[in-house]
């Protein structure tokens, strides 16, 4: 996460509090330490010993909030994801969905694709993140490991324009076909597009008056 | 070959391709029966009346045999994940209540329970409102159930059902009506909380409609179960197994149906699920009439859950539905009046008449809203469908950064190839209905 300055939210207003010189990194951008608590050693463990390259393909480990992430580079993505649904141990067989983040100021890792896996065999969570530049917006996809990762890759594709690679459809699936544009990137505005009613046109939301 | 007006034909890669706009038929089935194979690519929805809403799905045939199905969503998309990042944590839970709209209270708890994880504050949610979020859902397992098996009865041809599950349907909405003013997309349950305590009587009005409900229900297990016709049609039909449930990533009873008892309720149980009895219902027969037998009897585990919940109502009077923490909680209780729900008079006479200072916070809280860390988290909750799952990803700010909905029902809408191809066209129907697709929780 970015650093943060100020507080209250207020922006471009006269500051009478003072905290609007406040600088904050909000979120650590390290590796947790060990240990990191309930099963999350275990899995950490039973994948080092399963996947030798860990220390190679994963960047970070992140537990926060209860919940264990690996940040994992994109080459490696799809071995790890082998590795995380065969392993006895692991037994990761679903994949619940496909989440796309964009932060634009992170350069050279602005895309992000957080998977959701869950184990049932052994009842256990885990959450792989990817990072992608924007200029280079590619990654494996994943519908030969969890076949249910199909149509949410072609959402993720559809709402950030991240292209999965070896995908065998990878077509719009909520936008038209012919959209133009990718609508959950932060550099796309809300509604976008001027609404015609009976004849008139309202302009985006984007273009419209604004009183701030 | 003559071309038809209303049927012309080109010549493709794929073979021979028929346009049908209507009209003269004979001439088309003259113009068929001249070619060789016999397949013919339909178009189902997205406007038909038993594809739940807008699904369109693509089958290809060979005479009544389904060879492909795809299914075309996004007609009902409106943006909500990109709308609530315009909008306040607190004001999220009015988008997201859209989303699965036979299931709001499941889609705000899930988010709510995701927003509360962010905060930190899971552990200081007063049990009232915990055991009424619990009564809100299982209340509104029921409502959903009910339209799950009365519209999948109705497009097998059963019409009577669909009439009681309806007549039952309309029990709970009143419930929900009385309770928070509206019936369906409630904006009920709240960061913190719910918005406001139940009504005085409403324990007492839920006990009387879980006893109706439970007699009334009789009459569709009547029609239904062990019913001939009704069994032909659903068994063995709409096949999907444990192994492609798993890679499918299917949830809720489709995957129950599969004999593997998964259920959040009791594997990560939420809210207190815990500190109740019910059984998990399962089948093994993999197919519509299990998920059907799965719906009907979990009917019967949601009443028990109701009425615990409502035996620890009674123990629970006039404790707290909000957080204490003022700096997160709502400002004010909300109550329904005569023009609908909003911020109670009392509290409006309080801050207009008496505290400088509750006014300000108000203001704060009201158009500002609360500062959520940054970070993310995912919380889910078992919805009728399956595991609903919230990605939510906060920068410290008082606006989400990205909310992800896990829906089961886009996720489960992909076994319907699985399900379906090798079948009869008729049975398509069956395996859709036993999926229970909502195409607003599909398309969000």
């Amino acid at each position: 996460m970015s650093n943060e300055s100020g507080m209250f939210g207020a922006k471009g207003s006269g500051d009478t509090s003072g905290f609007g010189g406040l600088v904050r990194t909000a979120a650590s951008t390290g590796s947790s330490e060990r240990p990191y608590g309930g099963y999350f050693d275990d899995l950490a463990d039973d994948l080092e010993r399963a996947y030798p390259e860990f220390s190679d393909a994963i960047e970070r480990v992140v537990v926060a909030l209860g919940e264990l992430t690996l940040h994992i580079k994109r080459e490696r993505l799809a071995e790890v994801a082998f590795k995380l649904r065969d392993t006895p141990s692991l037994r990761f067989e679903m994949c619940l969905g496909v989440s796309g983040v964009h932060y634009p100021e992170q350069s050279g890792r602005e895309l992000h694709v957080v998977y959701v896996l869950l184990s049932l065999t052994h009842n256990r969570r885990v959450r792989l993140e990817v990072s992608v530049p924007d200029s280079d917006p590619h990654l494996p996809s994943l519908v030969e490991v969890w076949g249910g990762t199909n149509w949410h890759e072609r959402e993720t594709w559809d709402m950030f324009g991240i292209i999965f690679d070896g995908h065998p459809g990878l077509t719009r699936i909520l936008m038209p076909d012919d959209w133009p544009g990718h609508p959950q990137r932060k550099d796309y505005p809300l509604g976008g597009i001027p609404i015609e009613y009976k004849g008139a046109t309202v302009p985006a939301p984007s273009e419209r008056r604004s009183y701030s | 070959m003559t071309q038809d007006v209303y049927a012309p034909s080109q010549e493709t890669t794929e073979g021979r391709v028929y346009s049908v706009t209507g009209g003269d038929w004979d001439s088309l089935i003259t113009e068929i029966g001249q070619t060789k194979e016999e397949r013919v690519v339909v178009n189902m929805g997205p406007q038909h009346p038993s594809t739940h809403g807008v699904l369109r799905l693509v089958l290809e045939l060979e005479g009544e045999t389904v060879t492909e199905v795809r299914a075309g969503i996004g007609y009902l998309h409106t943006g909500i994940e990109k709308n609530t990042e315009y909008r306040t944590w607190t004001q999220g839970v009015t988008f997201v209540t859209r989303m699965d709209y036979l299931a709001p209270i499941f889609n705000e708890t899930a988010y709510c329970l995701s927003v509360e994880k962010l905060l930190g504050i899971t552990n200081d949610i007063p049990e009232r409102a915990s055991v009424i979020r619990v009564l809100m859902m299982e209340l509104n397992r029921i409502s959903s159930h009910m339209v799950a098996l009365g519209t999948g009865a109705l497009e097998l041809g059963a019409l009577s059902p669909m009439i009681f599950a309806f007549r039952e349907r309309e029990k709970v909405l009143d419930l929900f009506e009385m309770i928070s003013g509206l019936r369906m997309n409630m904006a009920y349950v709240r960061p913190g909380g719910v918005a406001q305590d139940l009504p005085t009587g409403a324990v007492k009005k839920i006990r009387e409609t879980v006893a109706e409900l439970r007699h009334n229900f009789k009459d569709n297990e009547k029609l239904l179960i062990g019913n001939t016709i009704w069994m032909k049609r659903t068994q063995g039909i709409g096949y999907l197994d444990l192994a492609g449930c798993t890679t499918l990533g299917i949830t809720g009873p489709v995957l129950r149906s599969t004999g593997l008892p998964w259920d959040l309720r009791k594997t990560q149980p939420y809210c207190g699920y815990e500190n109740y009895e019910f059984d998990v219902i399962t089948t093994d027969t993999c197919d519509v009439y299990g998920r059907f037998l799965i719906r009907m009897q979990e009917l019967e585990q949601s009443l028990r859950i109701i009425e615990q919940a409502c035996d620890k109502l009674d123990n629970l009077v006039g404790q707290p539905v909000m957080v204490a923490d003022k700096k997160i909680a709502w400002p004010s209780q909300l109550s329904v009046g005569s023009d609908g729900m909003g911020n109670s008079l009392e509290h409006i006479r309080e801050i207009m008449g008496t505290s400088m200072e509750a006014l300000i916070h108000h203001f704060k809280l009201v158009t500002e809203g609360f500062h959520v860390p940054a970070g993310q988290a995912y919380s889910v909750v078992e919805s009728p469908r399956g595991e609903t799952g919230v990605h939510l990803v906060s920068d410290g700010g008082t606006k989400p950064y990205r909310v992800h909905f896990r829906e089961p029902s886009f996720n489960n809408l992909q076994s319907i190839s699985a399900m379906c191809e090798g079948s009869m066209i008729a049975d398509v129907v069956a395996a859709v209905a036993s999926i229970d697709p909502v195409m607003g929780g599909v398309d969000r």
